[in-house]
């Protein structure tokens, strides 16, 4: 055998739009806003459509990230999602009603203390639920989607029973806390505080989410799973394992977007994470499955979206969301940021 | 002779309704190269999957250095020091190459010592370190493959026709850093169709048919005897390249 060649490697220098290819997703977002900027005769309108859709866009995604990630790493369909949220909100808002003194205070310490508190008992309520959900209703159908599906619907009929007996069939109404009632006003424009609190909360979230994706081991291994899990089990990682913990972090994550969304609709039914989960799935999957980037551009399109189509024409804003998945998957039929899937 | 370091004992493997390995018996002894060949279609990828454990023995044993580990999850297996180099390479297209590595070093970071060597071993693991793996060359995939298996000392290798496809001087690479790492010890089963990368590595040889091994001695012999390989796998191994 002869002697092999000295490599030298190279690899061919993209073009232009080769290099954009990838941040097109990050760009529709500010796309949108720039064409809401012209679409939307008043400024101070604008900017508080804007804040008001990227909260909802945040709120979104902090709801959605966990199902994404699920679907993405274990091909599981979870149409029992929406119940975290739901079971989220209500604890939320229980530990809330209960910490009465402290909302009503006008302090913002004792009310954001209230608020963690709250945000505290929803994601260790719903991240319990979320493992009873996976080792009781999802294990035994692991690979049968049409199975999944079923169940998971079932699991959410009886979650949602089970609230209306605790809490009653009632829709419970709630204030916010007193520090984050109200308004602040930026370049004449009314931006509500709670959005803007919702808003940084998204944000962190997600950079930490990305922060544990790419930088830790458990976010490799997370990555790696979504793109070929028998490899990962090859390495020596036990993937059901990760996988039982994503689900239950995914779980307390909807938890914790239930409970800010309750706060940000002032009302909260049984039904209220049910009712979420068409917005959830638009964004997952024009997200592309299983990416948390892809999901997180999705969420703030579709709150952006949502917030200047009801503005400017309020009988269309039902189908926009829907109009905007369709056109993303006439672009890209995997989803913005579609993830690599071992064949 | 020693203990072998893995063996096969009347081991069956169902895929669905079809039976794959129909008792399968093997030894890969300790620190060497055993050539695992036979024609297309024969089990030879099915036996390094049942021994990884991602298909189940319906009977049979398979022992790692003495210990059972035929019911074993995969990762429990991996862990007893088995490294797995599949045929469709299983790299993480999504990850850099240096994520794809510190993934395989399963027990810490990567020694720096060992790091070293495999970039002696496969120089552009270290051009496109920070690259995403998906944008590698087919060669280069593999090298990241192997590279991966190699990241951390394990008892066996189990690796699957690692020069399928590839161009000759990236084979010749990859012959080259097989036999440092058997030159450190190890010991590999090895599934290969290419005759010369057979020969020059293999300590060891088994030929499979009909999803069993019908023949297995030294390759030396099976290399020198045109006539047994023509019995065995129905044509010379020289025109079997």
């Amino acid at each position: 055998m002869s002697a092999a060649p000295k490599h030298v490697p190279t690899m061919a220098q993209a073009g232009l739009l080769d290099r954009l290819a990838p941040w097109m997703p990050v760009l529709l977002v500010p796309i949108i806003m720039l064409v809401g900027l012209a679409a939307i005769p008043s400024t101070s309108s604008w900017l508080t459509l804007t804040v008001s859709g990227l909260a909802m866009g945040m709120m979104i995604f902090i709801m959605a990230s966990g199902m994404t990630l699920v679907f993405g790493l274990m091909d599981v369909i979870n149409f029992g999602h929406g119940v975290f949220i739901s079971v989220g909100a209500f604890v939320g808002v229980s530990v809330l009603l209960a910490l009465g003194q402290m909302t009503a205070a006008p302090s913002l310490v004792l009310n954001l203390l209230a608020m963690l508190l709250a945000v505290i008992a929803a994601t260790i309520a719903t991240g319990a639920l979320g493992w009873a959900f996976e080792r009781v209703i999802v294990k035994p159908v692991y690979g049968a989607h049409l199975k999944q599906i079923l169940v998971t619907m079932g699991g959410l009929i009886v979650v949602e029973q089970l609230i209306v007996v605790l809490w009653g069939p009632e829709e419970i109404y709630i204030t916010r806390p007193e520090a984050l009632k109200g308004a602040v006003t930026f370049a004449g424009a009314a931006l509500e505080k709670y959005r803007l609190v919702a808003v940084g909360m998204g944000l962190a979230l997600f950079l930490a989410m990305r922060y544990v994706l790419r930088s830790t081991k458990i976010g490799l291994i997370v990555r790696a799973g979504v793109e070929n899990g028998e490899m990962v089990e090859a390495l020596g990682y036990r993937l059901r394992l990760v996988f039982v913990g994503v689900f239950v972090a995914g779980s307390a994550l909807a938890g914790l977007g239930g409970v800010m969304w309750g706060l940000y609709q002032e009302v909260i039914t049984a039904h209220m994470g049910q009712q979420m989960m068409i917005m959830i799935f638009i964004v997952v999957i024009i997200g592309g499955l299983g990416s948390v980037e892809g999901c997180f551009i999705g969420a703030l399109m579709v709150g952006l979206l949502q917030n200047y189509i009801a503005f400017l024409e309020p009988k269309a804003a039902l189908i926009s969301n829907i109009g905007l998945m369709v056109a993303i998957l006439m672009w890209r039929p995997q989803g913005m940021i579609p993830v690599v899937k071992a064949k | 002779m020693s203990d072998p370091m893995l063996r096969l004992e009347g081991v069956y493997t169902d895929i669905a309704q079809y039976h794959i390995l129909q008792g399968v018996d093997l030894d890969v002894p300790r620190g060497g190269v055993t050539m695992l060949l036979g024609r297309n279609g024969v089990g030879k990828t099915t036996t390094l999957r049942t021994i990884m454990g991602h298909w189940r023995a319906r009977a049979g044993k398979v022992m790692l250095d003495g210990q059972d580990i035929t019911a074993l999850p995969v990762p429990a297996i991996a862990r007893t020091g088995v490294g797995f180099v599949p045929e469709n390479m299983g790299i993480f297209s999504d990850l850099t190459v240096e994520e794809n590595m510190v993934l395989a070093a399963v027990s810490g970071p990567i020694d720096q010592a060992r790091l070293d060597w495999i970039f002696e071993a496969f120089p552009p693991l270290k051009t496109f370190w920070k690259n995403h793996a998906g944008n590698l060359s087919g060669g280069q995939k593999q090298m990241l493959s192997i590279a991966r298996a190699m990241v951390e000392e394990r008892r066996l290798y189990l690796i699957d026709e690692p020069t399928k496809g590839l161009a000759p001087a990236i084979i010749s690479t990859m012959a080259r850093a097989l036999r440092d790492l058997k030159a450190q010890g190890a010991s590999i089963l090895l599934v290969e169709q290419n005759f010369s990368v057979a020969k020059a590595l293999g300590d060891t040889c088994a030929v499979m048919d009909d999803g069993r091994v019908i023949w297995s001695g030294a390759m030396a012999e099976l290399a020198g005897d045109a006539a047994l390989q023509e019995r065995l796998m129905g044509l010379s191994m020289e025109a079997h390249q």
